[in-house]
């Protein structure tokens, strides 16, 4: 080898060995351990799904603390979690879904919460306060807002007594009947679609039984061919626009388009009687936070009870604010859509561990 | 050209109707998403009467406006770092010899090649051990604009060189000796001679560039940091809540933008001499 080769060989090793030392430099404390109620360090990063907060509130947080607040948007949890998992993503505060909290968790994404500087935490409603089942003390994460997944259906064409079930798309006898064959649509998500099919069939959505799992995948297997698309983003539009009579959606999103209808009566929501999906949205610090007291000042910020009403008034979910309720608009409390009146046959989606590929498998061979 | 045993006239009519066919396929779906930007309508595809509010909408709407200000940048910069890059790396393709020529030229093709989500995963991963390293030497990196720009840069260079390249190759060469033995230093030659004959696959690949660069959403999300959305990413992240026309709007906005950059580079190219390369009488 030429000594031209040598020297390039030896600045490849240094460079080698620069980075490998490098690459294990972590703080020993957690971001944000430091941060008192109120505290913030420079502007907010947030992460946020598209549409979920008021522009107004965060101009009002922005004038209080005297920051700017700079929001990016991601269109779904697993685009979001590589970003952030890499590294120096520049985010200070992401909102994941239930389900995702875990895996960030185990990935060491989040930062634990520091109380002392959410002082605010006390507004959450016991069930939101502790017990989830993705964060059981809540130690990483604060809910942001709530709600379920369920069936939208166009009343002209099923009616008004049209019975709250499942069978709606998985019964084929049902579907006959209320002329549902091709006007209707399921969620392109396998733990909605199959958790979905294993409340119809009365197991639970977080069961790890594969007969159960199997039964499912028959079911939904045998809608595939009744269903117009398997749709997760215009379900709600295709809806309201007369193309489908019954969309598998998410509450909110149809509570927004309902509005928009040119009758509003004419379409309505509910969780089957068999049960659904509780799901749940939620705050986090990035554990590589540029600004954690920022955040953290966000999150008490939202947790107030006046703010906490305002971000349910405009995006129509539900609060986990108990002492936001006396400020929520009365027609959005009273509204069985956002606050359904039996919650007891709700679950919420929990990570399965090694057999969450099964529900993937699953529910791909029966998408065909 | 060999003939095939055919009425003439029905071959020609059938062709006819095949371009027209081709035309109405790229066209037509165009033209739908043109006229329901003026639909009165909160539904995009159902005609609710004229307007012009979703322009409107669009003009007032600060994250949508701010992202189409953030893709312009991104693009204007990218694309002229990534066309004098490509030119230079074209030319020595083209031009010289030099040990792992051949590795420098598969591994050209590489942005080409492999897809848009690995590349944004490959970024994603070099920005952020890329940051961690400049940050043990003390210097603050974070990922931003200059992120995205750099990436965008990373996939043009192969697009540009490729473009320039094919430019390069069907040049006469005889002009540029010429213009040598009558005393024009390498420069001059450069400028007066070379330049100007492979202008246009210059500009047909920073034509490219800038497509490539408006368009990107995979790599843009992963290379992206905070206050750094384009526009493409940010209307792909509208979907998930709720199209309206709005998004036709802006697509309608981005179209004839487009569409004005490509009428101001035939008007500039035709300006200049015509694109057929000088045949070579060997």
């Amino acid at each position: 080898m030429s000594t031209k080769m040598l020297r390039l060989l030896a600045a490849i090793l240094a460079f080698g060995l620069l980075s490998a030392a490098c690459g294990g430099d972590d703080d020993e404390s957690a971001v944000g351990a430091d941060c008192e109620a109120g505290q913030t360090d420079g502007d907010l990063n947030l992460y946020n799904w598209a549409e979920y907060i008021d522009p107004e509130l965060k101009t009002q947080f922005e004038e209080e603390f005297g920051v700017t607040v700079n929001e990016d948007n991601y269109d779904s949890n697993e685009q979001m979690q590589p970003i952030i998992s890499q590294g120096n993503s520049g985010y200070d505060l992401i909102v994941p879904s239930d389900y995702m909290v875990s895996i960030l968790i185990e990935g060491g994404d989040i930062a634990p919460i520091n109380r002392s500087a959410v002082p605010n935490l006390s507004n959450l409603a016991d069930e939101f306060a502790s017990g989830l089942p993705f964060d059981p003390d809540g130690t990483y994460s604060v809910p942001y807002q709530w709600g379920t997944t369920g069936l939208g259906v166009d009343l002209s064409v099923v009616g008004e007594d049209v019975p709250q079930t499942w069978g709606l798309i998985f019964d084929a006898d049902l579907a006959a009947e209320y002329g549902l064959e091709g006007a209707m649509t399921i969620l392109n998500d396998p733990r909605e679609t199959m958790g979905a099919a294993l409340k119809y069939l009365g197991y639970s959505l977080n069961t790890t039984d594969q007969g159960q799992l199997d039964e499912a995948k028959a079911v939904v297997a045998d809608a595939t061919s009744r269903v117009a698309a398997y749709e997760s983003d215009q379900y709600d539009e295709l809806l309201v626009s007369g193309q489908t009579s019954v969309a598998h959606g998410y509450s909110g999103n149809f509570l927004v388009q309902f509005f928009e209808a040119d009758d509003p009566e004419q379409f309505t929501y509910f969780v089957p009687e068999e049960g659904g999906t509780r799901w749940v949205d939620n705050m986090a610090v990035v554990a590589d936070a540029p600004h954690p007291c920022t955040a953290h000042a966000f999150i008490n910020f939202l947790l107030d009870a006046e703010n906490g009403a305002a971000l349910t008034n405009w995006n129509y979910y539900a609060s986990p604010n108990a002492a936001a309720v006396p400020y929520i608009d009365q027609e959005v409390l009273d509204d069985p859509i956002v606050y359904p009146a039996d919650q007891s046959k709700l679950e919420f989606i929990a990570d399965t561990g090694d057999f969450e590929i099964e529900f993937s498998d699953a529910f791909n061979e029966a998408r065909g | 050209m060999t003939t095939i045993a055919r009425p003439r006239n029905l071959g020609s009519r059938l062709l006819g109707l095949q371009a027209a066919l081709v035309y109405a396929f790229f066209y037509l779906p165009i033209l739908v998403l043109v006229i329901f930007s003026f639909s009165d309508d909160r539904l995009v595809g159902r005609w609710g009467g004229f307007t012009l509010g979703w322009y409107e909408a669009f003009w007032n709407d600060q994250e949508l406006t701010d992202s189409l200000w953030v893709s312009l940048q991104v693009a204007a910069s990218s694309t002229v770092i990534s066309v004098v890059l490509g030119t230079l790396a074209a030319f020595s393709l083209e031009r010289f010899r030099f040990r792992g020529q051949r590795v420098f030229d598969a591994l050209l093709y590489l942005p080409i090649i492999i897809p848009d989500v690995t590349m944004g995963i490959m970024m994603l991963i070099f920005f952020s051990e890329g940051i961690d390293l400049l940050d043990s030497v003390g210097i603050e990196a974070s990922k931003g604009i200059g992120t995205v720009t750099l990436s965008h840069i990373a996939f043009n260079i192969s697009f540009v060189s490729v473009v320039v390249r094919a430019r390069l190759s069907g040049m006469d060469t005889n002009l540029e000796e010429a213009a040598m033995d009558l005393y024009a230093t390498r420069w001059q030659t450069f400028w007066r001679v070379t330049f100007p004959q492979i202008l246009p696959g210059i500009i047909g690949g920073a034509l490219l560039a800038i497509t490539l660069s408006l368009d990107d959403v995979v790599v843009t999300q992963f290379s992206a940091g905070p206050g750094a959305t384009t526009l493409p990413v940010r209307v792909f992240s509208l979907i998930r809540k709720g199209v309206t026309p709005i998004i036709n709007a802006v697509s309608v906005v981005m179209l004839v933008a487009s569409l004005l950059l490509v009428v101001v580079s035939l008007i500039v190219g035709g300006l200049r001499s015509s694109s057929t390369p000088v045949a070579n009488d060997d």
